[in-house]
Order: C-alpha cells, then structure tokens, then sequence
C-alpha cells in the first residue's frame, strides 16, 4: 500500500503540490487525473524519488520512502515514461532487459534475452523487434517496448505516466487494454497519471483528481460519472466553464 | 535607478559565478568518490575510451603536426635576429611537449569530446532517460559521469603523448624540407635537450584536461535545461568551461612543475 500524508513541493514561488493526501491499497490500479500543469507528475516522482518532497510523508507498506534502502525499494518498481525514455544507444532488447543485465538482478545474457523477447512478445511486438534501435521504433511501438521494460523483472507496482499521450485513438486503445490486462495478470498496484478519458475508462479502479496541489476528490471509477464534485464534472466533461480556471 | 544597481548587479554575477564553482566543485568530489566505489561498469568506460581516446587521434594529430611546423618556423625566423636559428629543434621539441602539445590537444578534445558528452546526456536527461535509470536502480553518476570521466583522463595523456610526437615530427619535416637542416643533427639536437620531466609534465597536465574535459561535459549535460534550447546552452557552458579551466590549470601546473 502507497500512503502519502501532507505531501508538499515547491519549485521556488511555484508551489506544485500543497499537501497530497491519498491512499493506494496493494493490487489496486488508481488513475490521477488533471489538467496539464497540475502537478501529476511531480506526484509521481516524489514517490519515487526522482524529486524530494519538500515536507510530509510518503510510505510504500508502512515504510518511509526516504529512508528505505534504495535498491531494495527501486527494484519493488516499474515505470511506464510519458516519451518511452528509451537509451538511445542499446537495442530494444538490452531496453528491455536493462534490470537484468546489471544489479542486484543481474541474470546469463541469454537468459536475460529470452525474458525480454518474451516481454516484447507479451506486447505484442515480434522477436524480429528485439534487435533494432529505439530510433527505428514508431511512437506506438516504443511506448509497448517501455510497457515491456517496465515489466521485464515483474514488479509489484507499476507506474505509468501519460501512456497513450502523442499515440492516435486506436494505438491509445491497445496500450490501454495491454496495461489492464498486464495489471490483473501480474495481480500489481499500478498508478497511472493522465488526462486522457478514454485510459482513465479502461485503467482504473479508482480515480483521484489532482487540482491546485491537492487531491480534490477520490473514488471507485463507477462514482466518476456521477459524482456531483464540480470539478471533476467540469474535467471529464471537458467544459470550459467550471471551478477549474481555463486558461485561452 | 539607485547608484548602487551596478555594484548589486556585479555582485549578483560574483556570486552566481562562486556558486557554480562550488555546485562544480561537489560534482567533482562526488564523481571521485564513486570512482572508487562498485558496481563498475567497464563496457560503458571502455565505450567512452574509445570515443574520447581513438576517435580524438585524427583531429590531436593534425593540430600537433601544423602546430610543430609552425612553431620550427617561427622560432627560426625568430631565432635568426640573434643568430640562434640552430635552437629550433630543442625550442620545438620542449614548446611541444612541455605547452603545446597538452594545451592544444586539451582544448581540441574539449571541442570534441566536451560538446558531445554535453549534448549526449543533456538529451538524456530532457527525454527522461536518467530518470529511467534511477528507476532501473541505476546511479546515474556511475553509469554515465565515472566512466567518461575515468577514461578521459586516462585517454587524454596518451593522445598528449601521440600529439607531442606528431608534433615534434612535423618540426623535423618543416626543419629538415623547409629550413635546409641536416636530419642527423636535428634528431641528435631534439633528444640531447629533451628531459624526461618535460614530458611527464606533459603527460600529467593532459590527465588534468583530460579530467577537466569530461568532468564539464557531464555537469553541464546532467544540470541542461529543458528542451533543444536547454541543451544547446548546456553544449556552448560546457565547452567554454571546459576551455578556460584548461588554461588556468595550465598556467597553475606550469607554476607547480617549473617554478623556480
């Protein structure tokens, strides 16, 4: 289970997140929505680790994720980037299998090989995929090889920030099906920033909306629709007039 | 405006750039301390041998040939206004490999080698890759920084080496084809006054640069900006940084080895 209490980050005057309370049980998959700007991955990265928050707490089972030891706590991750934030200079394979071939996972090359053709598989990429470059990857397909990456050591939580931003609908589609389905399979507790609707629909299980550096409301994604908090009717129904200041 | 706005604003400047010496000064120490600290990542520091050390040698190479037949005709022309032309092969020779040979090769590494390791990881960095990384339980310090940092400054020393040697030879080309001096005595009068310090000195300014060279590459690459513009202004600080602590430590190892 992820808890956060009071959760708050500033960027000099700009202040992001202005204490995020939200609770994530284990095997539960929760979507944080909002608009651009609103601080969603920031969110993110704090639990990670990637930036530190600037006072509150953030526990993962009980633990404080400052004060866990890192590699342990890193390994129990997998994250899914907006851009794939594939490198550049390894083939899709060594992407994928990046986990396995250094640290404290560290398996036989080909043995490490096998797994990631198995994860490119299970996106539905072809064995052919394994020994290109993320440069000769459409868009769609470098996001499956880093849903591929972010599952290659079988991780109890998976993070995915915008899966399906820059992919057309039917491509936003698969990745969101392909993520549900991976989910429930490996049984994990994903978390899921987007603004994207159709993904919130098929992702979640329960839905948080993130405006003005706090959660502004939470619930089952079968509340969403008929939730009577005006912001999330103003969001998921695209409306410019509402709580949420448009800016044109 | 108050009288004092110009003495506010070079204050700003002041300290803004004592900052940046210290931020620089941290990245250093941190670099060194996981330097000798596991895991190691030996295919990403023979990688970056390769780049910054054999893909260096055409570009050291030439400026240290041009430089040496340069330098034979000046300090011929030079020499001839007190009738010391037959100093040219010694000048040449200690000028190589004492200065010009770790000065040059130096700063046409930082050209090269300065630039692309900026650029390369300011990118990494603006498409989330580093962030990856840690992700991956990956330290980016010790994947990307150790391993450029570690063979610049072992790659650099050989390239001095090369450089001062292609240096030399194309004194002697210019000295033997050009200024009508015999090749015997031109090679007997470049080793009879070449000292093993002047090119161990050589050698170790170029572990300097070389440190110097990549330890600006991958501060200014790790602390890039946003988007192309970000890492275009990270490429240019890395470089002109990269350039200008070269000839200050230049100036001070100069003091340091030579100094009476």
């Amino acid at each position: 289970m992820i808890e956060l209490q009071g959760v708050h980050k500033a960027f000099g005057k700009n202040r992001v997140l202005r204490g995020i309370d939200l609770t994530i049980p284990s095997g539960e998959s929760m979507v944080i929505i909002g608009g651009s700007g609103t601080g969603k991955s920031v969110l993110l990265k704090c639990i990670l680790g990637l930036v530190h928050p600037d006072s509150g707490t953030i526990l993962l089972d009980g633990e404080d994720v400052e004060t866990a030891a890192r590699d342990a706590f890193l390994a129990r991750f997998g994250m899914l980037f907006q851009g794939g934030a594939l490198f550049d200079s390894l083939p899709v394979w060594q992407n994928v299998a990046f986990r396995l071939l250094r640290g404290s996972l560290k398996r036989p090359k080909a043995e490490a090989r096998e797994i990631a053709i198995e994860k490119l598989r299970r996106v539905g990429l072809k064995p052919e995929t394994a020994d290109l470059l993320p440069a000769e990857l459409s868009g769609g397909m470098q996001k499956r090889v880093g849903l591929a990456r972010a599952i290659a050591a079988d991780p109890e939580i998976i993070f995915f920030d915008e899966p399906t931003t820059g992919l057309d609908p039917i491509m936003a589609g698969v990745i969101n099906e392909l993520i549900r389905e991976i989910v429930t399979e490996m049984g994990a507790t994903a978390m899921t920033i987007t603004h994207d609707m159709s993904s919130v629909r098929a992702i979640a299980d329960r839905v948080a909306m993130l405006h003005d550096g706090v959660i502004q409301w939470t619930g089952p994604i079968k509340e969403m629709d008929t939730t009577a908090d005006p912001y999330v009717q103003q969001f998921i129904h695209g409306r410019a007039e509402g709580p949420i200041e448009a800016v044109r | 405006m108050s009288v004092l706005a110009p003495l506010a604003a070079l204050g700003r400047v002041v300290l803004s750039g004592f900052a940046t010496l210290g931020r620089i000064a941290i990245f250093a120490g941190e670099t060194i301390s996981h330097l000798l600290r596991p895991p190691f990542y030996p295919k990403e520091f023979l990688a970056a041998l390769m780049q910054i050390g054999w893909f260096s040698l055409p570009v050291v190479g030439m400026t240290a040939l041009f430089t040496g037949g340069a330098l034979a005709l000046q300090i011929y022309a030079g020499g001839a206004r007190f009738s010391a032309e037959a100093v040219v092969p010694s000048i040449v020779a200690i000028g190589m490999v004492r200065e010009l040979g770790p000065v040059l090769g130096g700063l046409m590494v930082a050209a090269r080698v300065a630039s692309s390791i900026a650029a390369e990881i300011g990118t990494m960095k603006v498409t989330e890759q580093i962030d990856a990384l840690t992700t991956l339980s990956t330290n980016p310090m010790k994947y990307l920084t150790v391993p450029r940092v570690l063979a610049a400054t072992l790659a650099v020393p050989v390239l001095v080496a090369v450089g001062d040697s292609i240096g030399i030879f194309g004194g002697y080309l210019v000295g033997v084809n050009r200024l009508g001096f015999n090749p015997a005595t031109y090679l007997k009068n470049t080793r009879e006054f070449l000292e093993a310090w002047d090119i161990i000195s050589g050698l170790w300014k170029g572990a300097a640069f070389g440190f110097i060279v990549a330890l600006m590459g991958c501060y200014y690459g790790m602390n890039s900006g946003r988007g192309a513009q970000g890492v275009g202004r990270a490429t240019k600080a890395a470089v002109v940084a990269a350039s200008v602590l070269i000839l200050a430590t230049n100036y001070i190892l100069t003091e340091v080895f030579f100094s009476a």
